[in-house]
């Protein structure tokens, strides 16, 4: 008795179902032409749970909430972006260079250091000044790890966890900094009414024609909830190929709140916030 | 008698020794160190003072409530006011020992320091710190793997690019013919070699301030060196292609980079680009050009 009769049971098993799969083989091969297509196997991506807030491309309602909402200004090119990067209390070495590098990425952005103000204090300063987003870049023991991106006319805020950030430097890749280029933006998978917004407060964040001689593209990719960012430059070898590389900071995203004002913890109105309890239980079932 | 038995030899539970002193953990004590003066258990008169959400209150035992532990400890509350809580404190414990008295208002000096402290700490901003949870940690961050193995982010960024050329997005920069007319012009190009050679030199210079991306056939070439030669016309990018061909197999490039300026005339003083595909060669290339 013991541990050796599972290991052997474990593989009998393992030969029976190889035995299996020879058979089936061999069968297909047999029928030839007949046989039954081949069965599309099982992702997650396949499995998700329907969301019933997906968004349809030809939904009026939604089109007439997008014509309405927050960034109306911003798509019907009334505003132009301008960006105010941020950190919490004393920023070490590696958030201090994110910023400096995400701010290269993002045109018309400028850091300013926090040195202790009160957020409710400095926004009524941005919308003074003319600020379009706010960025806050939460850092923990020496690393980046939270992202707040508001927009600032009484738009909605965002928080995020951010997660693998790497820099610049860390990036294998052998090429030079992102010029002043607007670069092309590219919003992928951001299918459900949540991700729809969320989406639209990331394209806001660049100006609104980007500029081709650039040949940059930041690219913002939602997988099963996680965002990833990338920005790369790109280049097209012919018709059907086009080569990229990437340069700039690279990080992950995960939503967890948004808010219906500008940023405040305490009386805000939120129109999403992570529950873990709720949402952490089914693993096809996506928010985004 | 206590003191004898507590104290010094035998066994206190609420005392502490370390190596330069020893403390005690009473809540009654006034100083918290542990000796004859300031022991509550030997000390038949004493006095606290002791602070409960904000207010402080002076606390008195004597003598003749020894035997009753429940009313042992007198409470006294203080004024908020600090000089009047002192002449408080004065009044109550007259007649007692100065040591008491005196450091009965240190502590209260020192309880009020902190109240305040604590009262001005509080209109700040305040770092809340949140806890992690391990295992929700590690469930996200393995999560997050295999969401980025199944995004397959290279792919899909290329398609998207792609689909943005073919719905004609970037407009006329981007000069790429289809594919059929290309293999068109092919075989024109074999018949108009010599003739477009002469053209090409003159349509150089004019064309330098347009930027047009000409086509490298994919059937010659996989990687080539120079991209900036502008074209109008699509017979003119056989030429092209001819020479860049023949510059590529002189420059005997083994690896594939290629170097790339952003805007056409002034491509010397730009810094260049140097872009490094990883592609392979394609196997239809290597059948053409053999």
């Amino acid at each position: 008795r013991g541990p050796f009769m599972f290991l052997r049971w474990k593989q009998q098993q393992r030969k029976e179902k190889l035995a299996a799969k020879k058979k089936r083989k061999k069968e297909r091969e047999a029928l030839g032409d007949k046989a039954p297509p081949k069965a599309i196997p099982k992702t997650i991506e396949n499995q998700r749970v329907y969301d019933e807030t997906t968004v349809d491309p030809n939904d009026d309602e939604v089109a007439f909430d997008e014509a309405t909402d927050e960034f109306a200004p911003y798509f019907n090119r009334q505003t132009v972006p301008k960006i105010l990067i941020t950190t919490s209390d004393r920023p070490r070495g590696r958030t201090v260079r994110f910023c400096e590098q995400l701010s290269t990425v993002i045109p018309n952005s400028h850091v300013y250091y926090r040195r202790g103000l009160a957020l409710k204090r400095i926004i009524p300063q941005c919308i003074a000044r003319d600020f379009t987003d706010l960025i806050v870049i939460n850092e923990d023991r020496k690393i980046p790890n939270g992202l707040v991106l508001s927009h600032l006319p009484d738009g909605p805020t965002a928080h995020f966890r951010m997660s693998s950030v790497r820099l610049r430097k860390e990036i294998k890749r052998k090429g030079k900094e992102p010029t002043e280029h607007a670069p092309e933006v590219i919003l992928n998978n951001f299918t459900t009414r949540l991700g729809h917004s969320v989406g639209r407060m990331f394209a806001s964040l660049f100006p609104h024609d980007p500029q081709f001689i650039g040949r940059q593209v930041a690219t913002f990719h939602n997988q099963r909830d996680y965002i990833f960012f990338r920005f790369h430059r790109y280049i097209f070898k012919s018709e059907k190929k086009v080569g990229i590389q990437e340069l700039g900071p690279r990080f992950t995203l995960k939503l967890r709140s948004l808010q219906k004002g500008t940023f405040d913890s305490k009386f805000g109105e939120y129109e999403w916030i992570h529950k873990r309890r709720e949402m952490d239980t089914s693993r096809r079932k996506f928010h985004l | 008698v206590v003191w004898d038995m507590l104290g010094n030899r035998q066994f206190c539970s609420y005392k502490i020794t370390t190596k330069t002193q020893n403390f005690c953990r009473n809540e009654y004590n006034l100083t918290g160190l542990c000796n004859r003066s300031s022991c509550p258990l030997a000390n038949s008169q004493y006095a606290t003072i002791r602070e409960e959400k904000g207010r402080c209150y002076l606390y008195m035992k004597a003598i003749e409530r020894a035997p009753f532990p429940r009313r042992l400890w007198e409470r006294v509350l203080l004024s908020k006011n600090y000089e009047k809580a002192l002449e408080e404190i004065d009044e109550n414990l007259i007649y007692w020992p100065r040591f008491l008295r005196h450091k009965c208002k240190q502590r209260f000096t020192k309880i009020t320091q902190y109240l305040i402290r604590i009262r001005k700490l509080t209109l700040r901003r305040q770092r809340k710190l949140v806890p992690l949870r391990r295992k929700i940690e590690r469930r996200e961050k393995r999560r997050e793997e295999k969401a980025l193995i199944a995004a397959q982010l290279d792919n899909a960024i290329e398609k998207e690019l792609l689909e943005r050329l073919k719905q004609d997005t970037y407009g006329d920069i981007y000069n790429f013919p289809i594919h059929a007319f290309d293999k068109a012009l092919q075989q024109q190009e074999a018949e108009s070699e010599s003739e477009s050679e002469a053209e090409k030199e003159e349509e150089d210079d004019e064309d330098m301030d347009k930027r047009e991306f000409v086509e490298a056939d994919d059937s010659d070439l996989s990687d080539f060196e120079d991209m900036d030669k502008l074209e109008t016309s699509s017979e003119e990018e056989q030429e092209e292609e001819e020479e860049v061909e023949k510059k590529a197999s002189q420059a005997s490039h083994s690896k594939s980079k290629g170097k790339t300026p952003l805007k056409g005339p002034a491509r010397r003083k730009r810094p260049y680009i140097e872009i490094e595909y990883e592609e392979e060669t394609e196997p239809a290339s290597k059948t053409k050009a053999a």
